[in-house]
């Protein structure tokens, strides 16, 4: 067999221990050792963002780190996004109420920068916003209704209005 | 029974927030890279790195001593099988494996299957494959030469010349050319550019040698036409054919051809009796997938000297690649080009094109668009733009003057198109007032004073979407209907499933709605299902906006078929005769006394417990909708740019675009199809091509060299509609996706040629990157 080293991290709060080749790629580990495919691959040279991952809070694109390199490091994937009982946080409740997603799968990434940029802006203005998102691409949308999506999460999170409401179906 | 009222249904014209965010926003879509089979195996490609090369030998051994590697494929293995080549969707084939030679950079030679994704990689490293290299043609002019050499060996024809096709009156054209006082002429290229969803390409072949039965998990826009092409192609039997496309991640008519990589991963799986997984790269997905457009165009305008345009001459040499791998209608080798005479009613037109091959990835799709709709567009909103400043016109007074009357529809063009419906002039009028034209003509003229570089660009495109009828429009035989079936349970909540598959247009929320105004049952009590072959019925699938003109107008009629078995179980249960009754505000209802009434819930549960003697019990239907015309969507789009002299960068502060695609289904999901469709026409105009150097190789084939917009460059968008309903679709639907992208391009490059025209610039083609301004304004004595 390869060659492979341990590799230790938190992933969504919750510890991992692995064996992996030293090329492995982190997004690689996420995805095909821990089966958390939310965390998407779309260019192979860190222009995309699909992959985006927070590390210690802070947007990576985690195609561009070797799983070796997170050894212990706290790691944030769109599955750790949420509250308790399922509910959506307010960044997520943001891109559900202004269609700041079509196909899906810039949507992890965005979001996970949107939360990373309200961590620490809680108030961004739209160029702030615009600034925060241009290492992830989304061909679907044209990015307005994403800027209006992580306003409206912050919007929320000052009102503190947000917990535990549904995406679904249902009437507007 | 409380009735329902149109906001709690959900039905028509409501924003509804989309059901298939829930899973999204978790991360639990589920995307084709996302499975993971027991036993799966990865399939890695091995990809010529020349544009034209004999292939003398390929030695496999150092990669089957890659730990892992479980077996190579060749083109001469597939050719044992008879499947080195398979056929196009446009009357070519194209080799899955190269055989003999390889005839672009890219192309697919040899697959390396393994027990990782790492270890396929290393053995597709390892494969050694020696090329003699061969004269390159890269440009579609110089392939038609006489001293071109021959790139298609494995045609009967020995020429790379693949068709010419006219539409038109050649003759009564000439005649008006010939007469008229002012002719315009212009050379445009619609560069070479790709798709590029932000998903690639994908599959996980599954051979289950047990049942005998292959399912392929895959990135398909048409999985029903690709089950019947993997059965023509492969041989095996459709019933044992299963093809799931589950969420897609973008697809732009990227994915609507059928690639090598989904034809060797299934003879892989056939092979191993295991799970096949094949997952492209980037620049596996530009440098080999369906690229769009490349045409080279020529438009004449023939106009009186009031400004009467009365006849279009278009001759256009497209260029295809090493395959004509056009994904399209079967009749039409140029798509819908003819449809270039645009909103204009003209005398007559004439349209030639002929079709090349080069040593180029083969194509090409149609991207964001209905089969060349956007080379269309692009030429005639271009043109006329031309015309106006060969005349010394105002472009917005050109087009109103010109614009076919709204009393006139429905509308024959010289061309052979019939338009369904149109009010070019009360979308024109709105988008000028939005934009506040005057006013900008006048800050114009100002800042023109002052040496500041200002422009404004117009675009009032007509598309034609929703292939098609029939018995005009097929691929590879298959009349391009659509379906849906719709089955309503017990207590009145229902399951749909449509032949069309969403790639993010929103289509579970958005076929939920038609089928909520049509059955008043609300939208959250509604699931549509799709891509699945096993379960849904046949459709063509998802491109050139045809969902909601085809599947949607299936939709509403299946709706319909169940609201008639409907109405005699009502009759049943109120005891009336069926004609007393009538469908009113989401009941049916007994005329003359409303409020005897009988809502789908109450005879949804009748229909399994109650039903009329002579009846069935159930309450379903399916349709197979072949639309009688095509739709045409159209719009009015105003840019306005400003220009830095110092580096020759255009930035867009302002867009407006009026849209009118008949009966809106929900006002959100068209606007976010607008946003994105700009953003892209946008991408198309400043950033995007595929090009290629004098060797054959590629410079764009990666996210480094292919630019797509950042939120940074992205402009805002300010969006408004018109609503001129198409007269022959059940609900008056048109369909939106690709008209943004298709009407676009015209605005940008027009506003961009209105700011520099004082320079004498008349055209500059696509992409309109700053060192191209900065250089014609540096030739014109321009100092930044």
């Amino acid at each position: 067999m390869a060659e492979t080293v341990p590799v230790k991290v938190t992933v969504n709060g919750a510890e991992h221990e692995a064996r992996v080749e030293p090329r492995t790629l982190l997004v690689h580990f996420l995805r095909d050792d821990l089966d958390l495919t939310g965390t998407h691959i779309g260019c192979d040279t860190t222009n995309c963002g699909a992959c985006t991952v927070l590390v210690d809070g802070v947007p990576m694109k985690s195609c561009t780190m070797f799983a070796v390199q997170a050894d212990g490091h706290d790691l944030t994937t769109v599955e750790g996004l949420g509250v308790d009982g399922g509910g959506l946080e307010p960044i997520q409740q943001g891109f559900h109420e202004e269609h700041g997603l079509q196909c899906g799968f810039c949507t992890p990434g965005m979001m996970l920068v949107g939360k990373a940029l309200l961590d620490r802006n809680p108030d961004p203005t739209e160029a702030d916003i615009r600034k925060a998102i241009s290492g992830n691409l989304c061909r679907c949308t044209g990015y307005q209704n994403i800027v209006k999506s992580i306003r409206h999460a912050a919007e929320q999170i000052r009102t503190g209005a947000a917990a535990g409401a549904e995406a679904g179906g249902g009437a507007a | 029974m409380s009735q329902a009222t149109a906001q709690d249904i959900g039905g028509l014209g409501h924003s509804v927030r989309r059901k298939e965010d829930a899973r999204f926003v978790r991360g639990k879509g589920r995307y084709v890279d996302d499975i993971k089979l027991k036993g799966m195996t990865y399939l890695a490609l091995v990809r010529s790195p020349y544009a034209h090369a004999r292939i003398g030998s390929i030695d496999i051994s150092k990669a089957m001593e890659v730990e892992g590697v479980l077996a190579v494929i060749t083109g001469a293995d597939l050719e044992e099988a008879g499947l080195a080549w398979m056929p196009t969707l446009s009357h070519d084939q194209q080799m899955v494996l190269a055989t003999g030679k390889v005839l672009f950079q890219g192309q697919e030679v040899a697959a390396v299957v393994a027990e990782s994704r790492a270890a396929a990689a290393d053995g597709a490293a390892a494969v050694r494959v020696d090329y003699v290299e061969l004269p390159v043609v890269v440009d579609p002019h110089a392939a038609l030469g006489d001293d071109a050499p021959v790139l298609r060996e494995d045609r009967d024809e020995k020429s790379n010349h693949i068709f010419h096709w006219e539409a038109g009156d050649r003759e009564a054209t000439d005649a008006i050319f010939d007469a008229c006082d002012v002719v315009v002429s212009q050379d445009m290229v619609y560069q070479r550019c790709h798709p590029a969803p932000l998903e690639c390409c994908a599959c996980v072949a599954d051979w289950d040698p047990v049942n005998e039965k292959m399912t392929i998990y895959m990135t398909s826009q048409a999985p029903h036409a690709h089950r019947t092409l993997f059965a023509l192609v492969a041989g095996l039997p459709e019933h044992k054919i299963r093809i799931i496309s589950p969420d897609v991640g973008g697809g732009f008519g990227n994915k609507v051809p059928i690639y090598p990589g989904y034809v060797v991963s299934a003879v892989a799986s056939l092979k191993l009796g295991r799970p096949v997984k094949w997952t492209e790269e980037r620049s596996g997905n530009l440098q080999s997938t369906g690229f769009a457009r490349d045409y080279h165009m020529h438009a004449e305008l023939a106009a009186t000297k009031d400004g009467k345009i009365r006849a279009l001459r278009v001759k256009t040499l497209g260029d295809h690649g090493a395959f004509n791998a056009a994904a399209q209608p079967s009749k039409f080798p140029a798509g819908f080009y003819n449809i270039c005479s645009g909103s204009y009613d003209l005398e007559n037109a004439f349209v030639e094109v002929d079709g090349a091959y080069t040593n180029k990835a083969p194509g090409g799709i149609a991207y964001r668009c209905s089969f060349r709709v956007t080379e269309a567009s692009y030429l005639i909103e271009r043109t006329v733009d031309v015309l106006a400043d060969e005349m010394g016109l105002d472009p917005a007074e050109l087009r109103k003057r010109n614009f076919i009357d709204p009393g006139k529809f429905p509308y024959d063009t010289p061309l052979g198109w019939t338009y369904d419906s149109g009010n070019y002039v009360g979308a024109m009028d709105r988008a000028l007032e939005m934009v506040g034209y005057d006013d900008l003509l006048k800050e114009q003229e100002e800042k023109r004073a002052r040496g500041e570089i200002m422009g404004v660009g117009i675009s009032s495109f007509t598309e034609i979407v929703g292939a098609g009828p029939g018995k005009q429009c097929d691929i590879a035989g298959i009349e391009m209907f659509d379906s849906c079936e719709v089955r309503v349970h017990p207590t009145g909540k229902v399951l749909a499933r449509i032949g069309v598959q969403t790639q993010g247009q929103g289509h579970e929320t958005t076929f939920a709605q038609i089928l909520a105004e049509e059955l008043g049952i609300p939208v959250g009590d509604i699931t549509v299902e799709h891509g699945d072959t096993d379960t849904a019925p046949y459709g063509l699938g998802t491109y050139a906006s045809r969902s909601t003109p085809v599947a949607g107008a299936a939709t509403a009629v299946a709706a319909r078929k169940v609201r008639a078995k409907a109405q005699k179980i009502a009759a049943h249960l109120l005891e009336v005769d069926e004609a007393d009754l009538e469908w009113k505000d989401y009941a049916f209802r007994v005329k003359g006394a409303p409020d005897r009434s009988k809502t789908m819930q109450d005879i949804a549960f009748a229909a399994y417990t109650n039903v009329p003697e002579g009846l069935e019990a159930g309450l379903e239907a399916v349709d197979y909708y072949d639309p009688p015309n095509m739709t045409y969507p159209f719009g009015t789009y105003i840019c306005v740019v400003d220009i830095d002299p110092g580096t020759g960068d255009w930035k867009v502060r302002k867009f407006v675009a009026v849209d009118d695609c008949g009966t809106v289904i929900n006002p959100m999901v068209v606007e976010g199809q607008i946003h994105g469709g700009l953003t892209e026409g946008f991408a198309i105009s400043k950033m995007q091509l595929i090009d290629y150097d004098e060797n054959g190789s590629i410079t764009g084939g990666n996210f480094m060299e292919y630019l797509i917009p950042t939120a940074v460059e992205a402009p805002h968008w300010d969006t408004d509609r018109t609503v001129t309903p198409s007269p022959h679709h059940p609900i008056g639907a048109k369909g939106v996706g690709e008209s943004p992208n298709v009407g676009s391009p015209a605005a940008f490059v027009n506003a961009v040629i209105d700011a520099l025209s004082p320079y004498g610039v008349r055209h500059i083609d696509m992409p309109i990157t700053s060192d191209k301004v900065w250089k014609a304004l540096r030739d014109a004595g321009v100092e930044g």
